[in-house]
């Protein structure tokens, strides 16, 4: 049976463990998500770690992650299952060479031919067939980029955490899985699948939380490097920029600075890996006129471990 | 309003609560109002982040809402500060917009006790070729009557939705063809085939309601309506000081209810104008991210910006960039010798596919034909 936190702080641990520090807000939906066994929805700015948390909680919960990454046009065939037509007609050929075909009739043959070991069970059919003791967890991903049709059937499969397959049957679980439905707000979802869903807005990282994710993402990156990266990354998100970096710009950024082995932040250096944070030329335009020098005063002032 | 009472019971508390909701326009419907009373008997309500967050989660649905959530959080739960006049000074500034300078607020009524509209029923031809800044108010409904009747339609995309098609050669269609084989003793012999289906685009309006345009506004914003309400794919903003969303309030099949509740949430109405910095916003939290790519771009406004240029000719790349087409619609270009001498108008223009007139219902007509052979 699925798993229930008895406690907030069993899940901040939880993910802690597993690499993912969230802040009280996002604790709290998370524990309400399992305790309720109601699908989390969370919207946000790119790159706060809304994937990264579903595939955190299923190192935490040791589950399997079924990932659907939604697009335009995305319909049953790619989400639910299919049928696996060519093996269906190899089929069907070697029924009429051995002379099966003649013998029984064709709605034998369609029978037959439509089991389960001729279906291609996709994500969501997958979530809910999953025959584990402990249920996989569900991750819906940028929801907002599929259709409208799409996200009615949608909700029909997240309230009954069922489907049917008309020439099978009804796959239904009463271990449902842990259900993440993430969207970059490029459109509005419909308030029905919402209402379905407990909803969390994402924001970046307060400056002390982001030192804490980098220390503990990048653990070669030493506390001073790590409080500058935060600091510059802060400094940067105050520049009114196209793209302001999100979490996991830093952790790039943090990387990309312990692989060349760079202990503290400087002018040079910020000019050299600016291409780490910001993915935008006119970005860079701007944090130039801006002033790197400002930047980097900013992060060493925040690198100070006493201040 | 949240009269504080010692209440220890969270189911009451809860209901308490989401009335104040409500009346903040939140939508807040029976079932998250259930989800919550279940959210807090799990994190109990002697701790006010618990209660914070067990709320916010199941009853806000939307980022614009947690301003005026963490506003009826702190009246209700903590009693402080009221919600209430902020409230009704947003509503009486929306009254304007549907009067005429000296009328009173109830222009309809007003109407149609005025025996000049016996007089100008006659019709939509008359007004054709009028400017909007010279129209009455009776004038305007009948005007809204026409803009119901223009179309608008938009050239379709190509959808990645599959659709079934006679033509051969497009792609298989695996399912139909293996179904069709099963009478066939297992050859294939009838093939199917699909193709990619088609798909209207999507049209973004943004309307320039500051002052210089308020003559416009007040027609424009009709004839966006009539866009919203009888087609799917619209999306309307308005840009002033701010930048707001107004297709939900649009939404609605009647358009004064849907003109009211978008004033309500139009602040700006009549105030200055930003246009680069409220297109920065529109780029940032919508446009570029998703609403613009292969859209068409419809901006009905003047021109006039207090800002800098610079930063409206830069805004209007990026929207070049992303965008299918961008249109933008001047009622001050009808005017003899006009030429685009406000700087942000000439600043936007080397960005823009067509610019047409909006000042009368001839010229909406025509900017209704832009859109759909663009």
């Amino acid at each position: 049976m699925s798993y229930e936190p008895k406690t907030t702080q069993e899940v901040a641990d939880g993910l802690a463990a597993h690499g993912y520090l969230a802040d009280e807000g996002l604790v709290t939906a998370v524990f309400l998500a399992l305790t309720l066994h109601r699908p989390l929805f969370l919207e946000g700015e790119a790159g706060v770690g809304k994937t990264e948390l579903a595939k955190s909680i299923a190192r935490w919960q040791n589950a399997e992650l079924i990932r659907l990454q939604c697009y335009e046009g995305i319909d049953a065939a790619q989400a639910v299952y299919d049928w696996d037509y060519s093996r269906q007609l190899l089929h069907l050929r070697a029924a009429e060479a051995s002379g099966e075909a003649a013998q029984s009739g064709t709605a034998e043959l369609e029978g037959q031919l439509y089991d389960e070991r001729f279906l291609l069970k996709r994500a969501l059919l997958r979530a809910i067939d999953h025959g584990h003791t402990t249920p996989p967890v569900l991750l819906i991903d940028e929801i907002d980029r599929a259709d409208d049709e799409f996200e009615a059937y949608l909700l029909e499969v997240l309230s009954d955490f069922q489907v049917t397959v008309p020439e099978i049957g009804t796959f239904r679980t009463d271990n449902p899985p842990i259900v993440i439905l993430t969207s970059n707000r490029t459109r509005d979802v419909h308030d029905a699948l919402k209402r379905r869903c407990l909803y969390h807005w994402v924001e970046h990282p307060s400056f002390d939380r982001e030192v804490e994710i980098v220390r503990m993402r990048v653990p070669e990156a030493s506390e001073v490097l790590a409080r500058q990266v935060a600091g510059a990354v802060e400094a940067l998100r105050a520049i009114n920029l196209y793209k302001p970096p999100g979490v996991a710009e830093t952790i790039d950024w943090a990387a990309a600075l312990g692989r060349l082995g760079i202990t503290e932040i400087d002018e040079t250096v910020l000019d050299r890996t600016l291409g780490t944070v910001l993915k935008y030329r006119e970005d860079h335009s701007r944090v130039r006129d801006h002033g790197i020098a400002g930047v980097v005063q900013q992060a060493f002032d925040r690198g100070l471990l006493h201040g | 309003m949240a009269s504080f009472t010692v209440e220890s019971n969270p189911d009451r508390l809860a209901v308490g609560f989401a009335r104040v909701l409500r009346r903040l326009d939140i939508a807040t419907p029976l079932d998250s109002v259930l989800t919550f009373i279940n959210a807090l008997s799990l994190v109990g309500i002697e701790d006010r982040n618990s209660v914070y967050w067990a709320g916010r989660t199941t009853l806000v649905r939307r980022p614009e809402d947690i301003a005026m959530y963490d506003k009826a959080f702190n009246v209700f739960w903590e009693h402080r500060e009221s919600v209430e006049a902020d409230d009704e000074e947003q509503l009486k500034v929306t009254l304007a917009l549907d009067t005429e300078d000296e009328g009173s607020a109830d222009g309809n009524a007003d109407a149609s006790d005025d025996p000049t509209i016996t007089l100008r029923f006659s019709g939509v031809e008359t007004l054709r070729d009028k400017d909007f800044a010279d129209y009455s108010n009776d004038e305007m409904q009948q005007a809204q009557q026409f803009m119901q009747s223009l179309r608008l339609a938009g050239p379709p995309r190509p959808s990645l939705r599959m659709k079934p098609t006679r033509s051969r050669g497009k792609r298989p269609d695996m399912r139909a063809t293996v179904r069709a084989s099963l009478a066939a003793s297992g050859e294939p012999m009838r093939r199917h085939w699909v193709e990619k289906g088609d798909k209207p685009r999507r049209i973004v309006f943004l309307l320039d309601i500051s002052g210089s345009m308020e003559p416009y506004a007040r027609a424009l914003v009709r004839f966006v309506h009539a866009g919203v309400a009888g087609r799917q794919r619209v999306e309307a903003f308005t840009l002033g000081t701010r930048l707001t969303r107004i297709t939900r309030e649009l939404s609605s099949k009647d358009p004064d209810r849907a003109l009211r509740a978008a004033g309500e949430n139009v602040r700006d109405w009549s105030g200055g104008t930003r246009l680069g910095e409220t297109l920065r916003l529109f780029n940032n939290e919508w446009g570029v991210r998703g609403m613009a790519r292969g859209a068409i771009v419809v901006v009905l406004s003047d021109g006039w910006d207090r800002g800098d240029p610079i930063v409206l000719a830069e805004q209007m790349e990026r929207l070049h960039r992303v965008s299918f087409r961008i249109v933008w619609v001047n009622p001050l270009k009808v005017t003899p010798g006009y030429a685009p001498l406000a700087r942000g108008m000439a600043a936007a223009l080397p960005y823009v596919d067509d610019f047409v007139e909006g000042h009368s219902l001839d010229a909406l007509e025509q900017l209704t034909k832009v859109i759909n052979h663009a």
